[in-house]
């Protein structure tokens, strides 16, 4: 009721305690393309819809590589994204020059998570607009973790931002539990999987997303667009057989499951806006 | 005469050699760090690989060493974020360049050469000084023992002279092999007058299959 006096200032609060302008930072990270970030005990992948603004256009850069072994994932303004990820690489080459180790990724996140901060509280800036998803390994094993623009960040077995991201969350609430045991292959092919969930029925190609590892032995790279590619094959293959072998009427089951699917998502819309009304940077 | 007592700097000695091939870079470096008439160690390595196919050499000071192939490095690291490639040889060269007049009033004290591959695939050499004057020859040395390698060089790799017209290649017609043999013999000619040059010499060879490295003994006295 009163969110339109309140939030023109990111220093003004609200009467009920929250700050608008912060919480609409978080909505531009809603409205990005979807990433998905998954771990186990030692591999962390990252995976995105790489958006085109046209067909004449090339693809937006969603993943960054900060270090060998952190890399970032992120959703929203994507040019802040970018000058966070300048930030990020500078503070792990400065720190590799000093202690002559890698900085440990929950180190990382904390600047990270200082520096958005102060932007909630000046008058003269604005929050940045960007959520990232930090994978990375150190010495205390595999990390994922999600930095947000009010400043907060919690580290997750595997976790979704951007548009539609509440089907993949979906996806991965049933199957997280075995995520620690998984090899980096399943790892890689649940990724994927769950940015199929975010695409609602679009055709997932390799062309479409950006799929990095980061694991022991392993340093944060991009995967080649063959490899994701084969990988999404495997995933149709295991589809088609599954939906073949249901009986008769294959197609209208795969039609009964995508708009099943369609239903439960915007069900579960409506409840974050209900949601919403309750403080949000509380998640 | 007044004792200096602001001497920051110590030479530990060493020398290092670099020669450039049509297709191939071979550096060397010995492996002894001295200090005064004594040694400290012997099995200390002066080269240091800055990128896919540029290798660095010094002798000189090598705490001032460690902290320039620190600085490059991190410089390396900036550059490929910036531009998705790793750093050409040339220019690598241009950076050291810049990075030791940088420090034109409190130098680092070393004395460089930097070898490999530029973008056509053919060898490259750079010799520096320590303020950063450089320039892109067929071959150098550096060093304690310089001035009894350079003479030996200049007569077997028959470099032409920047004098003579028209201007050829600087690169040596020598294979790789009879480079490498030539390193191995100026270094153990070094070695027996040269009392900071011995123990190892430590060999990398840059070529389009990547990077090489071997150890020769060298005497010990």
């Amino acid at each position: 009721m009163f969110r339109n006096q309140y939030d023109t200032d990111v220093t003004t609060w609200s009467p009920a305690g929250r700050l608008f302008q912060v919480e609409y930072a978080m909505e531009a990270v809603k409205q990005g393309a979807a990433a998905v970030g998954l771990r186990s005990t030692s591999h962390v992948v990252l995976a995105t819809v790489n958006k085109a603004a046209s067909d004449l256009s090339s693809h937006q850069r969603k993943v960054f590589k900060i270090d060998d072994h952190i890399g970032v994932a992120i959703a929203g303004l994507t040019a802040d994204g970018r000058v966070l990820s300048r930030y990020l690489r500078n503070e792990c080459i400065n720190h590799s020059f000093v202690y002559e180790s890698p900085l440990p990724v929950s180190r990382l996140v904390v600047r990270l998570a200082d520096k958005a901060q102060v932007c909630t509280q000046r008058s003269w800036k604005r929050p940045f607009g960007v959520g990232l998803l930090v994978a990375g390994l150190d010495e205390t094993g595999a990390h994922l973790y999600y930095n947000c623009p009010s400043g907060n960040y919690f580290e997750y077995q595997a976790f979704a931002i951007g548009s539609r991201s509440q089907a993949a969350k979906t996806f991965m609430e049933r199957r997280f539990e075995a995520f620690n045991g998984y090899s980096r292959d399943e790892l890689i092919k649940d990724a994927l999987f769950a940015i199929k969930e975010t695409l609602q029925g679009e055709k997932l190609t390799s062309s479409i997303c950006t799929v990095a590892v980061v694991g022991i032995g392993e340093p944060f790279h991009m995967l080649d667009q063959k490899t994701i590619q084969e990988v999404i094959d495997s995933i149709d293959i295991k589809e088609d057989d599954a939906s073949a072998a249901a009986a008769d009427q294959a197609p209208m089951q795969e039609e009964d499951k995508s708009s099943e699917a369609a239903a439960a998502d915007q069900a579960s819309m409506q409840e974050e806006d209900k949601s919403s009304e309750a403080a949000p940077m509380d998640i | 005469m007044a004792l200096r007592r602001d001497w920051v700097y110590e030479n530990n000695g060493g020398t290092c050699v670099a020669i450039a091939g049509s297709d191939y870079c071979v550096i060397a470096a010995d492996t002894r760090l001295s200090v005064g008439y004594s040694i400290y160690t012997r099995d200390y390595s002066k080269i240091c690989k800055l990128a896919d196919k540029c290798v660095m050499a010094s002798s000189g000071f090598q705490g001032d060493l460690k902290a320039l192939q620190k600085n490059l490095a991190a410089r390396h690291l900036i550059y490929q974020h910036q531009h998705n490639k790793q750093m050409s040889c040339p220019a690598m060269a241009q950076l050291l360049s810049n990075t030791l007049y940088y420090k034109r009033f409190f130098p680092y004290y070393t004395f460089n050469i930097l070898g490999g591959l530029d973008s056509d695939g053919k060898g490259c050499v750079f010799t520096y000084d320590a303020v950063g004057s450089y320039e892109r020859v067929g071959y150098s040395a550096q060093g304690t023992g310089a001035g009894l390698i350079i003479p030996v060089l200049d007569n077997q790799l028959k470099s032409p002279s920047p004098l003579l017209l028209p201007a050829k290649d600087a690169v040596t017609p020598l294979l790789e092999s009879e480079a490498v043999d030539l390193v191995k013999d100026v270094f153990a000619s070094a070695t027996e007058r040269d009392i900071y040059t011995g123990d190892k010499v430590e060999i990398v060879v840059i070529n389009a299959s990547g990077i090489r490295q071997e150890l020769m003994e060298l005497r010990k006295d």
